[in-house]
């Protein structure tokens, strides 16, 4: 399906393109079609600095089920490492 | 026998006279041919797109695919497409205005014959049934699965969307084809038979196809969701209906 759902979150780092570093401060995030994933649907999410053109950007494509893994897998890696570095 | 076309990129006054970018594809020669704008779908002005107006070309139709995401480049198809739905979207009013303003390139054409209609999928179906409701010089119309027809959640309506296409259907006023898919989601079979039943209401000239077998996007060789055989009978109505309705002489509306 061609849906406009889309979630946004602010954020504060970095991400590593084809030409290098680049600093991010939003991810869009959807479940829609991937532009290069061979997946009916997928689990985008588009790092950007939104005031850089529209190349300045991180795409990521992943099937729904190892978005939720990668999800499970950021949040056991941050209570790990908030308990271990007092975050 | 001999075959040729033109396939480049270039550029033309859109919504507002706004200069934006469009794919063409057209047979060599002459003419006269019939025109059709092929309307992307969300992903973008891609590869998929371009395939298709050359494939409309290698059948006798000049075909424009105008870049609906132009204003937010430059940048590659993908890139431009992520900024445009970060963005909330293209307004209906401006992608119906560069629609408007593809046709009327497209008959202003030494070759042309006169007639031009569309294409769209996915959003771009969505696309190409409103603006088969809101231009008034449109000679037939094909909606490819596009969802968003039918509203049945108003908070999917927005400042950019304020409108379901459905709702405008009285308006039509061209021919339209609708290709569609029983396992899709968007739009559901259900949503698709509503559609019908409005169309048919209102007396409109149409003609729904559904396929067995099939989802969404199913055209698109490049992607799982691809059917062959749906696929090759889809086009062959595609084609066929286009034959009755832009090469035809006289007006069919």
């Amino acid at each position: 399906m061609c849906s406009h759902i889309t979630e946004q979150a602010v954020t504060v780092g970095s991400a590593k393109g084809p030409d290098g570093w680049i600093t991010v401060d939003t991810a869009t995030v959807y479940y829609d079609h991937p532009y290069h994933a061979p997946l009916e649907h997928s689990l985008n999410i588009d790092l950007v600095n939104a005031a850089e053109g529209a190349g300045t950007r991180v795409a990521i494509e992943l099937s729904a089920e190892s978005a939720r893994a990668l999800m499970r897998a950021i949040h056991a890696a941050l209570a790990q490492g908030e308990d271990a570095h007092g975050g | 026998m001999y075959e040729g076309m033109i396939a480049e990129t270039i550029s033309h006054p859109g919504h507002k006279g706004d200069d934006i970018a469009a794919y063409s594809a057209r047979p060599l020669g002459n003419g006269p041919a019939p025109g059709v704008v092929v309307i992307h779908h969300m992903p973008g002005w891609d590869e998929w797109t371009r395939e298709v107006a050359r494939k409309l070309a290698a059948h006798g139709y000049a075909a424009l695919a105008p870049h609906l995401y132009s204003r937010l480049g430059p940048g590659s198809p993908d890139d431009v497409a992520a900024r445009a739905r970060a963005s909330g979207g293209v307004a209906d009013d401006q992608v119906v205005g560069d629609i408007g303003a593809s046709i009327r390139f497209l008959r202003a054409q030494p070759s042309a014959n006169g007639r031009a209609g569309m294409i769209g999928f996915c959003s771009g179906g969505r696309h190409a049934y409103l603006a088969a409701c809101r231009l008034p010089d449109v000679d037939a119309a094909v909606d490819c699965w596009g969802g968003g027809v039918i509203v049945d959640d108003p908070a999917q309506l927005s400042e950019k969307r304020p409108v379901a296409p459905i709702d405008l259907t009285p308006e039509l006023g061209c021919p339209l084809l609708g290709i569609f898919g029983n396992e899709d989601g968007n739009p559901t079979p259900d949503q698709v038979d509503r559609t019908e039943e409005r169309l048919r209401g209102h007396d409109k000239v149409y003609e729904f196809h559904r396929y067995d077998g099939a989802g969404h996007g199913f055209f698109a060789v490049d992607r799982p969701a691809y059917r062959p055989q749906q696929a090759t009978d889809g086009w062959s109505k595609v084609f066929g209906f286009y034959d009755r309705y832009l090469r035809a002489p006289a007006a069919t509306r």
